[in-house]
């Protein structure tokens, strides 16, 4: 690893003005690389996950400029037009048991799939992370309080608690993602606390501290660096997640409501229709597929790239 | 000018006194027992000296530099700095201008995520300075323990030597001007060689910006080298207190003696083949009644074990004083 970390651009140079005191051997001078140009080395030498970015970002794309790229209405109904296969009349993919196109209904359903992967995962961080951030600096009783609190959610498995909540409240987009980011903020809070203690009982904080910090500074300029990473690690992890139990949540009814187009809830209405025309009923499955794997891949890939001792 | 230079510190006065620091560490579910890690200490740390504190894993020495920080609050005695109570008289963020500390641990006293000359400017920084003015300190203070701050400057932690970034703590500790710097067993886990280098950097930079050292070490050769007097602690407690040279020639604590027997010799003739003391310091939860070490002490008398002997209270620079019943009818030590 220490050859990717120092790459040598330069001559040695000598050693000017060393106060008055013997100076040990200068090693050559390298070109000197932060922790965050490393990762990016890293990432950019890593071709496997830079495809699965690429595949990413395309989706992304494909969602942000559905007015653009779709050939139809995504809400125009057709009677004759049910349940056709590829191809029929200008319909690429088909259309669904209402004879809606189904690439159209498929490039809207992404944006409220990845706005349900991602927009959860992001209040999970930002509220989990901060708890765990004060309670692992905090310690003690303060730290014993939320993290017994996180436990009690933590005990539920995440598919049941987010059914759970997303039922209670009653189905809607909003409602999902508060459920899912309900469900999300615990395992964020324990990647937060788990960091935080361990950078806490580093010297440096100590030697902070002998500097007359007080604690928010010591967390603002000494902590958060150091937890981000691993924030950062969990919450791409955590997207394909919540793409999957958002488009569970859908299947279930308990998402997006009808006849918004929803990838989870597509799947849901396609499926007494699986022996019609089934390779049209798949297309919604195969997209939370791609999509949940390609964000897992990728997630695998900034891990690589950031878990580096050192 | 650096304005350390302009003050007329009397060498001499004292600059730290402890008196009497307590802490003990309770124990969790043991009904009240606790760790007496440090046990009622004093001492006092002269204008301009070093003072070497030392004594085995385990005897105090680390919760002591703490608790003269104030990382960690005493729970009993009193601590003064240039004739003013902490807490009192002074605040602890003014004693934390003026008295630094460098740990042991040269790669976890870094933060990893941030280039060295941030962390040297960091402690003028939270201590008001402008950012410009932080760097600008920080790199004098690279410069000042040998390190060339274009060049090291921007580096992270991973991408130095351990006497190299032993260098950036020293140069973090004296980037705030303090008058006095504790040294936490600073060299202990550098190679010899490297060891020597940043001894001679402390003797220079002490010289220079007029410091005040308290130095604390497990290795007697190093605090020798270093001290000007010498603290041996055993247990949370101070068992002997004195000038560097008079305590190496003529030890009168037998803990003391034991510790300067057990260096090993330089001479095959005078290699020992028992070690002068065996077995582990006593559970610190329970310290033995009376002295502290009898259990261990070839010396030790039935009034050892009941009487807890009284350290002499220190008076001049040349105090050599030992909390020992026995100090004066002890045949004297055989030592180099």
């Amino acid at each position: 690893m220490a050859e990717l970390n120092a790459v040598i651009v330069s001559e040695p140079r000598p050693l000017a003005g060393a106060g008055g005191v013997e100076a040990e051997q200068i090693p050559p001078a390298t070109r000197v690389r932060g922790y965050w140009r490393s990762v990016g080395f890293r990432l950019w030498h890593d071709r496997a996950t830079l495809a699965f970015a690429a595949v990413v970002l395309l989706i992304v794309l494909a969602a942000v400029l559905a007015p653009v790229l779709a050939p139809f209405d995504p809400y125009k109904e057709s009677i004759v037009g049910r349940l056709k296969p590829f191809g029929w009349r200008g319909h690429l993919l088909g259309t669904d048991e209402l004879g809606r196109d189904m690439l159209t209904r498929l490039l809207y359903g992404g944006r409220v799939s990845l706005l349900m992967g991602v927009v959860p995962v992001l209040v999970a961080s930002l509220i989990g992370g901060l708890l765990g951030i004060v309670g692992g600096f905090l310690g003690g009783r303060a730290n014993t309080a939320i993290m017994r609190t996180m436990d009690v959610f933590y005990a539920f498995p995440s598919v049941l608690l987010a059914v759970a909540i997303a039922g209670a409240m009653g189905g809607g987009m909003a409602n999902g993602m508060l459920a899912l980011s309900l469900v999300f903020i615990p395992p964020m809070c324990r990647v937060a606390e788990t960091a935080t203690t361990q950078v806490r009982a580093l010297d440096f904080i100590e030697a902070a501290r002998a500097s007359g910090a007080g604690t928010l500074t010591i967390i603002r300029y000494h902590v958060l660096g150091n937890v981000l990473g691993p924030v950062f690690i969990y919450a791409s992890s955590l997207v394909s997640v919540s793409v999957l139990l958002a488009s569970g949540l859908s299947f279930l009814g308990l998402g997006v409501r009808p006849p918004v187009p929803d990838w989870g809830l597509m799947l849901s209405t396609l499926r007494q229709s699986i022996y019609v025309v089934p390779y049209v009923c798949a297309l919604p499955g195969v997209a939370i597929f791609v999509t949940s794997i390609c964000f897992n891949l990728v997630s695998d890939g900034l891990r690589a790239a950031m878990d580096v001792r050192m | 000018m650096d304005p350390r230079a302009l003050r007329s510190d009397d060498a001499g006065d004292p600059l730290l006194i402890a008196r009497d620091l307590k802490k003990h560490f309770p124990v969790k579910g043991s009904g009240g027992k606790a760790v007496q890690a440090v046990d009622g200490v004093s001492f006092m740390v002269r204008k301009g000296e070093t003072l070497g504190i030392v004594g085995e894993s385990g005897c105090g020495k680390s919760t002591l530099a703490r608790l003269l920080l104030h990382l960690l609050v005493p729970d009993a005695g009193e601590l003064l700095f240039d004739g003013e109570a902490v807490g009192d008289g002074i605040t602890v963020g003014a004693l934390r201008r003026q008295v630094q500390i460098v740990f042991q641990d040269s790669y976890s006293s870094l933060n990893p995520r941030m280039p060295v000359r941030d962390s040297v400017a960091f402690g003028p920084f939270v201590q008001g300075k402008p950012k410009g003015e932080a760097r600008r300190i920080a790199r004098d203070a690279l410069a000042r323990v040998g390190l060339d701050p274009n060049l090291f400057g921007p580096r992270y932690p991973h991408e130095l030597s351990g006497g190299q970034k032993q260098r950036v703590n020293i140069a973090r500790a004296l980037a705030t001007g303090p008058r006095m710097v504790i040294l936490d067993e600073p060299v202990s886990a550098l190679d010899k060689s490297i060891e020597a280098q940043v001894l001679n950097l402390l003797r220079a930079l002490k010289r220079q910006l007029n410091l005040t050292y308290l130095f604390i070490s497990h290795d007697l050769n190093t605090v020798r080298y270093l001290s000007d007097r010498v603290l041996v602690m055993y247990l949370g407690r101070v068992v002997e207190l004195g000038p560097v040279e008079a305590i190496y020639a003529r030890p009168t604590h037998p803990y003391t003696r034991a510790l300067l027997a057990s260096r090993p010799s330089m001479d095959p003739a005078r290699r020992i083949e028992r070690p002068p003391i065996t077995g582990d310091p006593p559970n610190p939860i329970a310290p033995p009644a009376g002295c502290r070490f009898h259990t261990r002490c070839p010396f030790a008398e039935p009034v050892c074990t009941i009487v807890d002997p009284p350290l002499a209270s220190w008076t001049g620079s040349q105090t050599h004083i030992a909390a020992c019943h026995l100090a004066d009818r002890l045949p004297p030590a055989h030592l180099a």
